[in-house]
């Protein structure tokens, strides 16, 4: 059979981000692939050299559009350590539920949209319109419903409205009631099961090969590796919550894995609310002056968290100016995103290479950033 | 895990009776539902609190703001007839223009669609209504914990305020490297000071230098435009922190005493050369300048910029005129004073002392000898109170008093002769200089003082600055306020016992000016010797009969045109107090201009 070229974005549904892979199939087989990044290239990295250590709060959410929390948080831990600035007991907390409330929000997206490759379309609207109810949440303490620009250096940039806890906890016990319905709907699909059951398998050596991290690692080196329970941030330390590993790695277990830790969210963030002081500053001032003169001292860090998608870092280099030296950004999806789509993907059915993307978590702005 | 069981279909008959989770399109465009309390939609900007600063765009990280001119806005002290205007092609919405508002006019509203097929109506130029011209909701809006402002002064270091009184030891000691910094980090560089200071110093950018270390960039800016750096950053009435817009909501930076930290940590060779690097040879002409106070020195300095040969005349033995003889020690030491004037000398100005115009030169003597003349003789000439006994020989003026004092101070004259309980009249400034001095004097004799103060307005309403008022109760200056002068008392011998006063009491008139009405009510305020310090007028003794006559004099102003020509006269210019009354950093702006229209008027002969 001849050997065809077949391009999967940037302009495909099935593809995640403006992100393309050209792959060489040879009847339904991928025999050869590679990863064409560059789509959406914004210069995030460059750009931040360019603006005030304040100014970049604008952009950094937008290096990932579904969980766009963990950029703005390991940017202001950097700019936190450099300075060394300690982040008030209340705002630690604040920033716990708008990270859990991110992840719930990028997991149910997740679940839902994972409908899509396997053709149930059901669970994507479900998906989405329960994920818009998060964002309401997010509209209401940020003010914005997707770039949040919410947490900032020093701790986070407005105290929580009055009332939010009672209508988080409130939307907290309806998502509750919800999972086992997404359970119904997705996982004990027959067709979702056909479809990811010993499916794309990722097997340890990949893992250590790539550095694949977050659930695809948990899935398939049984161990709880966690950067929330390895090297906690904020306040992980002081809240309970276990999550999912285990030895094998296919398309289904590590959608599984998902749906498990969205309890996982839920039940941090009750904790967190529980446990958070109930009144006290949120925000220290991390130099003096105007945001305009705002300076860090000269240093280097590097910051990680724990996305829905694995470690989520970036380094920040200080020459001690208004404006960062350098920020280079450690995307979780990275390895599996741009190595992982030559080495491993051939061998795939071209039905299969959108899943791929989806259950490897690739997100475009975080390879093309 | 088993697989669904085949009455698994069942349960799907539930969700017929369910709400759909998507949203109808009416939703979207006809009935769109209401944004929440923090949101951060279109931008809102009410035009009566903005002052166009400009601060939002300087944040912007997108460069969505542009400042536009506004035609009818006028400029004016602490505001520019610009208003921002966004690009929502750019727009992030972070609403970081809005923490950083200057003046708490930015906000955001509820609105959030606008949908058009012409890209030019997403810039707009937001006021109070928002981009359908439709009121919505306020929705984001800063507060104490999104602020991206610094609002509060750091403090500069002072002189225990115990034992102060007793010494004339300058009572700042100015900035360390740090505050200075700090406070320089609070600046906008939004450039309204600029607009307001007489001069228009370069203020944002001498502040960028302070902000980035480089003392000597700093010491370039200030010679741009202003000589006196010295001088002014301690005795400015520093009208641009009026302007300041941190002053909307906040304490304004601190400009005065950054140029100072300019001035008092440059080294010496460094402030130095920024002083005479622009000083050119002596080509252009010959210029004689009358007077060597702030207007002479500036005048003289900047045309020595432009290639002429000055020679500045000073009655006294001494140049610098109110700087050197009126201001005391305290608050602008002779070091100060001294390092501005010798830098001033090095740029090539020569100066005559002890020479008067109209005594030992005649002002036609200098025409003749001269291209241009440019007179600065001040205001020397006391003012006296129309009270009783007004003319008792026993009755003392300021600048009389001052200048002695200053001559005590550096070493060049006795301690000047005192009574034991004595009365000041005055309000201003000046008339804190005298009661202060004259507290210190006592102190330092006697070990004791009394020293009375008598004005007829009371404290809020006095012309002197705040810090004078409040430092001269601290130091025991005793204050007699709301209390108006009508005679110096005499005993039978001729000797004074002090001042009968009328009681007072000032009053906001319709207009919101304060009015000051005396009673029939009289008072005795005890004391054996009585110091004005009223005001002072100018002596235009140097003027030939002919020419005064023809000199456009209005309330002992010289009518001069923008650049200081005096009118029917072109080869004379005049400056500083004889034309816009007592003030320094006028003075030297005045020098300034004039200087430049000498030039000008210079080049047009040849």
């Amino acid at each position: 059979m001849k050997e065809v070229k077949l391009f999967l974005g940037p302009q495909h549904p099935g593809m995640h981000g403006n992100y393309s892979a050209h792959m060489y199939v040879e009847g339904d087989m991928i025999n050869k692939s590679y990863a064409l990044p560059g789509m959406l290239h914004r210069g995030f990295e460059k750009l931040m050299e360019r603006r005030h250590w304040m100014g970049n709060l604008a952009l950094i959410p937008r290096i990932c559009v579904i969980e766009p929390d963990p950029n703005e948080m390991v940017y202001a831990m950097s700019i936190e350590k450099l300075a060394g600035i300690e982040v008030p007991e209340r705002a630690h907390w604040i920033r716990m539920i708008i990270l859990e409330l991110a992840r719930l929000a990028a997991n149910l997206m997740a679940i839902g949209g994972i409908g899509a490759p396997v053709g149930l379309y059901t669970s994507v609207y479900w998906g989405v319109a329960d994920r818009d109810l998060v964002l309401d949440i997010f509209e209401k303490i940020t003010g914005a419903r997707v770039y949040h620009m919410y947490i900032v250096p020093g701790g986070v940039r407005k105290d929580l409205p009055e009332g939010i806890e009672e209508e988080i906890l409130g939307l907290l016990d309806y998502i509750e009631a919800r999972l086992p319905e997404f359970y119904d709907l997705v996982m004990r699909s027959p067709i979702f099961q056909t479809r990811t059951r010993d499916n794309i398998l990722l097997p340890e050596e990949v893992v250590w090969e790539l550095g694949v991290t977050g659930i695809g690692m948990r899935s398939a080196v049984n161990k709880e590796y966690d950067i929330r329970k390895v090297k906690p941030y904020a306040r992980y330390d002081q809240v309970a919550f276990s999550l999912p590993y285990g030895p094998y790695s296919d398309a289904f277990t590590r959608v599984d894995f998902k749906y498990v830790e969205m309890a996982q969210s839920i039940s941090i963030i009750r904790q967190s609310i529980e446990k958070m002081p109930k009144e006290g500053p949120v925000r220290a001032r991390i130099a003096t002056g105007s945001a305009l003169r705002w300076r860090v001292p000269p240093g280097m860090v590097y910051s990680c968290v724990e996305s829905a998608r694995g470690e989520y870092g970036y380094l920040v280099v200080s020459d001690g100016r208004e404006m960062p030296y350098r920020i280079a950004v450690r995307g979780s999806s990275y390895p599996q995103g741009l190595l992982g789509v030559e080495k491993y993907l051939p061998g795939h059915r071209i039905d299969d290479a959108s899943l791929w993307m989806d259950t490897m978590g690739v997100c475009a702005p975080e390879i093309d950033r | 895990m088993k697989n669904k069981s085949m009455f698994s279909p069942l349960k799907a008959w539930k969700y017929l009776v369910k709400e759909p989770v998507t949203i109808p399109k009416k939703m979207v465009f006809d009935e769109p539902r209401e944004a929440s309390d923090n949101y951060r939609g279109f931008h809102v900007n009410d035009w009566d609190k903005c002052v166009g600063c400009g601060t939002c765009g300087e944040i912007c990280p997108t460069n969505a703001i542009t400042m536009l001119p506004i035609e009818g806005l006028v400029e004016s002290d602490g505001h520019k007839p610009e208003r921002p205007a966004i690009d929502y092609g750019r727009c992030s919405f972070c609403a970081l223009c809005v923490d950083i508002c200057t003046s708490d006019s930015l906000a955001m509203s509820k609105e959030y669609i606008h949908i058009s097929k012409d890209a030019d109506t997403f810039y707009f130029l937001p006021d109070s209504k928002g981009i359908h011209q439709v009121e919505f909701d306020i929705a984001y809006n800063r507060d104490e914990v999104s602020e991206l402002l610094d609002l509060n002064r750091y403090e500069i270091e002072e002189i225990p305020h115990e034992g102060r009184n007793q010494s004339f030891m300058e009572l700042i000691k100015g900035y360390s490297k740090e505050m200075a910094l700090a406070e320089a980090s609070r600046c906008v560089e939004c450039g309204v000071c600029t607009f307001t200071c007489p001069a228009h110093m370069n203020i944002p950018e001498y502040i960028r230098s302070v902000w980035q270390g480089d003392l000597k960039e700093g010491a370039d800016w200030l010679y741009e435009t202003n000589p006196l750096s010295n001088v002014c950053g301690r005795i400015c009435t520093h009208k641009c922190e009026t302007a300041c817009v941190l002053g909307q909501r906040g304490e304004p930076v601190a400009i005065r005493w950054l140029k100072r930290y300019i001035v008092d940590n440059t080294p010496e060779g460094d402030f130095v050369e920024a002083a005479t690097a622009k000083v050119s040879r002596q080509i252009n002409g010959r210029v004689g300048i009358i007077g060597s106070g702030p207007a002479g020195l500036s005048c003289g300095y900047y045309l020595r910029t432009m290639g002429y040969e000055v020679d500045i005349y000073e009655e006294k033995e001494l140049p610098g005129g109110v700087i050197r003889y009126g201001a005391p020690e305290y608050r602008l030491p002779e070091a100060s004073v001294k390092a501005d004037i010798d830098n001033i000398e090095k740029s090539g100005v020569k100066f005559i002392t002890g020479t008067k115009v109209g005594r030992d030169i005649s002002l036609e003597a200098m025409k003749n000898k001269y291209d241009a003349v440019f007179s600065a003789s001040g205001y020397w000439i006391p003012k006296v109170l129309k009270i009783d006994n007004k003319d008792h020989p026993g009755i003392r003026f300021s600048p009389h008093f001052l200048a002695e004092a200053r001559d005590f101070t550096r070493g060049m004259g006795p301690m000047p002769q005192f009574h034991e309980d004595v009365i000041v009249i005055g309000g201003g400034d000046v008339s804190f200089d005298v009661a202060r001095t004259l507290n210190r004097f006592q102190r330092m004799k006697n070990g004791r003082a009394n020293v009375r103060f008598i004005a007829r307005k009371p404290e809020e309403h006095l012309a002197a600055s705040r810090e004078e008022v409040v430092e001269a109760k601290e130091e025991g200056v005793v204050y007699h306020l709301d209390r108006s002068p009508t005679a110096v008392l005499l005993d039978e011998k001729g000797t004074i016992y002090g001042v009968e006063v009328a009681l007072c009491e000032t009053v906001m008139d319709e207009s919101g000016r304060a009015k000051t009405v005396c009673s029939e009510e009289k008072e005795i305020i005890y004391g054996t010797e009585v110091y004005m310090a009223v005001g002072n007028d100018p002596d235009f003794v140097y003027f030939p009969e002919a020419m005064l006559s023809r000199l456009k004099i209005d309330r002992n102003k010289i009518a001069v045109n923008q650049q200081g020509q005096v009118e029917g006269f072109p080869w004379l210019f005049a400056g500083g107090d004889i034309v816009r009354g007592p003030d320094i950093i006028s003075a030297v702006a005045d020098g300034h201009k004039a200087a430049v229209g000498i030039d000008e008027y210079l080049m047009s002969l040849k």
